[in-house]
């Protein structure tokens, strides 16, 4: 495998920081419905950081990244279904 | 070391050995995302059902506290990639110092996540017989989950301060080269994932607004 740079870690490492940061201050601002997509937003920023610097996943062959969507696809098979039910509980066509 | 005495006898050579077992280790990591992803998917069906009674958990974390664990936690995994670097370059002592230095965040992320539930637990948030009265319906599943969930969290923790310990034990023995690390390479994957894991437990229980 290629050796990656310290640059590189370190750049990584910044830019979690300053994430982590951001991430602490737009929850203490009152953005009605906007607050947890964006937590939520730049949690998922943050693991794609991790995956691909640290993890080195940028740095891989593809074959390594179906076993690496693989789990995050059957967990978003689960929550979609699991939504669709609870979320339309007690829908009905004729209200 | 000879090729021969790092090498198991299943493989050609060292580095259809090293691929063979960080595609193991991503395959023991998708079972970790659906074995936590159980606990994700209760979350999101309870927060959705009671979105008050989860902000109103939310405001009695320690968000300072929680904060401080989330950059000790991704310093520890820029530490255990620097030496991933050092052992991939042969340097022995810098890799030495860099598992030390993820060894002491691990534990110092620990300690303070002890100092969190001890206070949890002193202000009756502890689900069950002795949890605070008056609190909104639905905030005992809050904390419930928040316990269930950072423990488990914790535990994984544990469970990689002990790999370092392994791994600082045989770095001291010389067993590492720039021909061969693959157990390094291998229990960064890990350690980096349970950081993973932690950066979505932090906005899910210490930044709900509300």
């Amino acid at each position: 495998m290629v050796q990656i740079s310290k640059k590189t870690y370190f750049g990584t490492w910044t830019a979690l920081l300053v994430l982590l940061f951001a991430t602490c201050f737009f929850s203490r601002l009152d953005l009605k419905a906007f607050n947890t997509p964006i937590a939520m937003g730049i949690a998922f920023l943050k693991m794609v950081l991790i995956i691909l610097f640290f993890m080195h996943m940028r740095y891989s062959r593809r074959l390594l990244w179906v076993f690496v969507c693989a789990g995050f696809l059957w967990l978003l098979i689960m929550i979609e279904l699991t939504m669709s039910d609870y979320l339309t509980r007690g829908f009905s066509w004729s209200q | 070391m000879a090729e021969s005495e790092l090498l198991a006898e299943q493989f050609d050579d060292l580095a259809q050995q090293e691929e063979t077992c960080t595609v193991g280790m991503w395959t023991f990591l998708s079972t970790e995302v659906v074995f936590f992803g159980g606990l994700f998917t209760a979350y999101i069906v309870y927060r959705s059902t009671y979105p008050e009674a989860f902000a109103e958990g939310s405001h009695h974390s320690d968000l300072l506290l929680g904060t401080v664990n989330t950059a000790v936690l991704l310093t520890s995994s820029l530490t255990m990639a620097l030496s991933v670097h050092a052992a991939r370059e042969g340097r022995r002592k810098a890799l030495t110092i860099f598992l030390g230095l993820t060894l002491i965040l691990g534990v110092a992320f620990l300690a303070l996540k002890g100092i969190e539930y001890s206070e949890h637990i002193s202000e009756h948030f502890l689900p069950g017989r002795n949890l605070k009265r008056g609190l909104p319906h639905g905030t005992e599943l809050f904390f419930l989950l928040y316990f269930v969930m950072t423990g488990l969290h914790a535990i994984h923790l544990l469970i990689g301060c002990g790999v370092l310990v392994v791994l600082l034990w045989l770095a001291r023995n010389s067993r590492f080269s720039a021909r061969y690390y693959t157990p390094v390479e291998v229990s960064a994957l890990y350690w980096h994932f349970v950081d993973l894991v932690w950066v979505f437990l932090y906005p899910m229980f210490y930044l709900i607004h509300g």
